[in-house]
């Protein structure tokens, strides 16, 4: 799994929107799929133009997610995601600059409120899950 | 015919260009750029002639006023309503239905009625009777239309059987383009006594609508899709139905008399136009009407006859394109599927091309099922589209090619 650092280092190199783009796909062809199983309504983020599900799990109070689209270039996206939130504590995951990060990548334009593509609605499902996981601990 | 570069000097919008790139708008069946003379009236009226109407007794009310119903008579002319007062204003097509449902459904549906819908249906000509229907105990049944988005004679007839009260159907579907025969469709409901809703959003765009030819009895349109501003919309309906119809929404401007306790309702229109109306909107849908009757119907449709067959040309051409909804009669909308990329990862290639199309379910989530897909893509065409426009977009799809 590649690093936020060795992310931000690689989307450094992209010029064109069409390298940030084929890398995104790459990144995305190489997400780990999720088992059908996982793909449920309880599971998927309402509000993406895609069906994305994302699945939390929690152990010694440290995050981490998967996640999964029909759309390949969400998928970039989500792996991304994965990256930012992996092995972070509820207040890491209310603190994280997310769109501060993507800037850094080039891809604000994913994660701009104005674009009602849902990868906004991920990050708030991924703080939703870190607080509903935190009150029933 | 008129020349589409001509038209194009009309919308301001297309001078602007995105990293050097001239603006491919081909989302026209969701909102329609605005042109240059209906941008002037709103500021005209804003700058010089504003006042609240039907309040004042000064100069600037009486303009305003004068105005507001000058756009609601071009508004009947334009469909060749009988009067002007069977024009309501509302605030779009989703407010009109919504007003026939809550006022005329709720006041004469009750149980063993049925209200028929088309498979076809936008959201704002579904759920209005999804509502009315639990509230009545009325039923609400869908009409199965063809495979390939047209609408069949044999089905529709069935289906219309003598407990249907009211037909609401759209004229052209927002997702497949399919026009429907709305005057046929009229004539069989009005048969066994049923009343007919035109949902004519896209179609009115596309073609003249005669409400007095058609014989319908409601028929809503949204103003943004047909060149005017946002906020507006309108609801035709027979004056004999309309005025024995209750309020839907209850406040100023649209009573008698008023007592503490009881109150008397003023006559159609302004009985449906409680509160301050969007008065401006409203002239200013009056002025895009003035502008596309200045342009002529029949050039409109001819233009949009060429792009579509060109589109088709350039469709066949095209690997992997299958374009959803191929009705023989059908208007500048294409919903497809390219190669079984996803939509959104289309529309993001799209659009750093500054072409502008849709992608989802179009407000019609029951409709893009039905056709075997979760999501589609759109491209939809206005009387400023033009071949290089449809170039671009397949020249756009070429280059998603190589990315997925």
């Amino acid at each position: 799994m590649e690093t936020l650092e060795s992310l931000i280092e690689n989307f450094s190199f992209l010029e064109s929107w069409e390298d940030k783009y084929q890398y995104l796909i790459d990144l995305g062809e190489h997400l780990e799929p999720l088992p059908d199983n996982l793909k449920t309504d309880a599971f998927k983020v309402a509000g993406c133009q895609s069906e994305v599900w994302l699945v939390p799990s929690c152990e010694n109070k440290k995050f981490s997610f998967k996640a999964d689209s029909d759309a390949i270039m969400v998928k970039g996206i989500i792996s991304i995601l994965l990256i930012i939130y992996d092995q972070k504590d509820l207040f890491e995951i209310k603190n994280i600059e997310v769109q501060k990060i993507f800037a850094k990548l080039g891809l604000e334009e994913h994660l701009s409120p104005s674009r009602r593509n849902g990868m906004l609605s991920m990050v708030e499902k991924i703080r939703f899950y870190a607080a509903q996981f935190e009150k029933n601990v | 015919m008129f020349l589409v570069d001509d038209i194009r000097k009309d919308f301001p919008v297309f001078s602007d260009l995105k990293d050097g790139k001239e603006l491919v708008y081909l989302d026209t069946a969701a909102s329609a750029q605005k042109p240059k003379c209906v941008i002037d009236k709103i500021c005209e009226v804003y700058t010089h002639s504003y006042a609240n109407v039907h309040r004042g007794t000064y100069a600037l009310a009486d303009e305003i006023t004068k105005a507001y119903e000058d756009a609601r008579q071009i508004i009947a002319d334009f469909i060749n309503a009988k009067t002007s007062s069977e024009i309501v204003f509302t605030r779009n097509a989703t407010e009109s239905i919504n007003l026939v449902a809550a006022s005329w459904g709720v006041e004469n549906l009750k149980k063993g009625d049925t209200v028929l819908v088309s498979e076809a249906e936008h959201h704002a000509n579904l759920v209005p009777w999804q509502i009315v229907a639990q509230k009545t105990g009325a039923e609400l049944k869908i009409f199965k239309i063809d495979d390939n988005g047209a609408f069949n004679e044999e089905k529709f007839d069935q289906a219309l059987t003598p407990d249907v009260k009211l037909v609401a159907v759209t004229a052209m579907s927002n997702v497949l383009g399919s026009v429907f025969p709305i005057k046929k469709i009229t004539t069989r409901a009005h048969q066994i006594g049923a009343k007919v809703l035109i949902d004519a959003c896209q179609a009115v765009v596309h073609q003249k609508m005669d409400v007095s030819d058609i014989d319908c009895d409601f028929l809503a349109f949204s103003g943004h899709k047909l060149y005017g501003p946002t906020g507006i919309g309108v609801l035709y309906a027979k004056s004999d139905i309309l005025q024995t119809m209750p309020p839907y929404q209850t406040g100023g401007d649209m009573v008698d008399t008023v007592t503490y306790l009881k109150t008397t309702y003023a006559p159609a229109p302004a009985r449906f136009e409680a509160g301050t109306p969007a008065a401006v909107q409203a002239i200013g849908l009056g002025e895009a009407v003035k502008y596309l009757l200045q342009i002529g119907f029949e050039n409109i449709k001819s233009h949009e006859d060429n792009l579509i067959s060109y589109f088709y040309q350039k469709a066949q051409k095209t690997q992997g394109l299958k374009i959803i909804g191929t009705a023989q009669d059908k208007g500048g909308v294409f919903a497809f599927d390219f190669n079984g990329i996803h939509p959104q990862d289309l529309a993001f290639v799209l659009a750093h091309e500054n072409i502008a199309i849709r992608i989802g379910h179009h407000c019609a989530e029951p409709l893009v099922k039905r056709m075997g897909y979760n999501s589609l893509a759109r491209a939809s065409f206005g009387l400023y589209t033009s071949k290089n426009d449809i170039d671009a977009f397949f020249k756009a799809l070429d280059k998603a090619k190589r990315f997925f």
